[in-house]
């Protein structure tokens, strides 16, 4: 049982540090509120569909702001509109308030700007995403051991 | 009851679908505005719609207008980010029935359906 409380302990940690970090708001509390006994996955679910759809869009801004002959903020900003509204899905706060920001750049046609952004939500994305999976992982352990997930009420 | 979920993204798609799932609400999902009207010229109607504003190919204030000429009479709730007076009133205008902003949350469904039971 000392096994399992500790690995308890340091899910606690974690999602503690998450939240307090800002890296995750309530919405990500909601999400794991929704996860049941016929869902059980959810969350791992919903949080795999993000990072697909960051990696897809943040190639689409990369791709759109190298263009030699122009850069079409358009569909930048199309790219980071779509990411603002996920990661506000998910809870993804760090990341949502850097695409505020990106979208503004857009409209400017500021592309240092944007170069800017694009390289800042590429590295919270990743930091979001390491710290998820450590904390998924933690989880998978507790189960594994024969504990219980705490915290959602 | 019964639910459309339309929304161009993917996360906002698995999330509203297990809210309507949670309330055991049966429950389908297309990726824009005009394969929610598509959808409805096959013959299928549903209690519930929750349409996005800003999609692709035809957007949610288009086919919350075009679906109102068809005929359709469910309950549409707008879903978007867009917080400015302008915009919501403008989807409001097309024919919703309420609107939410998103992120969707369980209380914010529970009263939108909440709506619906209140008109049945």
């Amino acid at each position: 049982m000392d096994v399992v409380n500790q690995l308890q302990r340091q899910f606690i940690d974690n999602s503690a540090s998450l939240h307090r970090e800002g890296f995750l708001d309530d919405q990500f509390t909601q999400l794991q509120k929704l996860q049941d006994e016929n869902s059980p996955d959810f969350v791992v679910e919903v949080a795999s569909l993000f990072f697909e759809d960051c990696e897809k869009l943040i190639n689409n801004m990369s791709r759109a702001l190298e263009q030699q002959q122009g850069v079409d903020f358009k569909q930048v900003d199309a790219s980071v509109h779509q990411l603002k509204g996920s990661s506000s899905s998910i809870g993804a706060v760090r990341v949502k308030n850097i695409c505020v920001a990106f979208r503004s750049f857009c409209e400017a046609q500021n592309r240092e700007g944007c170069l800017r952004c694009l390289q800042q939500v590429t590295h919270e994305y990743s930091l979001l995403k390491n710290k998820l999976q450590t904390l998924f992982r933690l989880e998978k352990q507790i189960l594994a051991a024969g504990g219980s997930i705490p915290g959602v009420e | 009851m019964t639910a459309l979920v339309v929304d161009d993204n993917i996360v906002n798609r698995a999330i509203h679908l297990r809210l309507l799932d949670n309330l055991s609400i049966e429950n389908e999902a297309v990726g824009n505005g005009k394969e929610a009207v598509d959808i409805h010229c096959s013959g299928k109607t549903f209690d519930l719609i929750l349409m996005d504003m800003d999609m692709p190919i035809m957007n949610g204030i288009e086919a919350t207008r075009k679906l109102r000429e068809m005929g359709i009479r469910s309950m549409i709730a707008g879903v978007s980010t867009r917080s400015m007076e302008q915009d919501v009133r403008e989807f409001i205008e097309a024919g919703l029935d309420d609107y939410q902003e998103k992120p969707l949350t369980m209380s914010k469904l529970i009263s939108i359906i909440h709506k619906i039971n209140g008109n049945g």
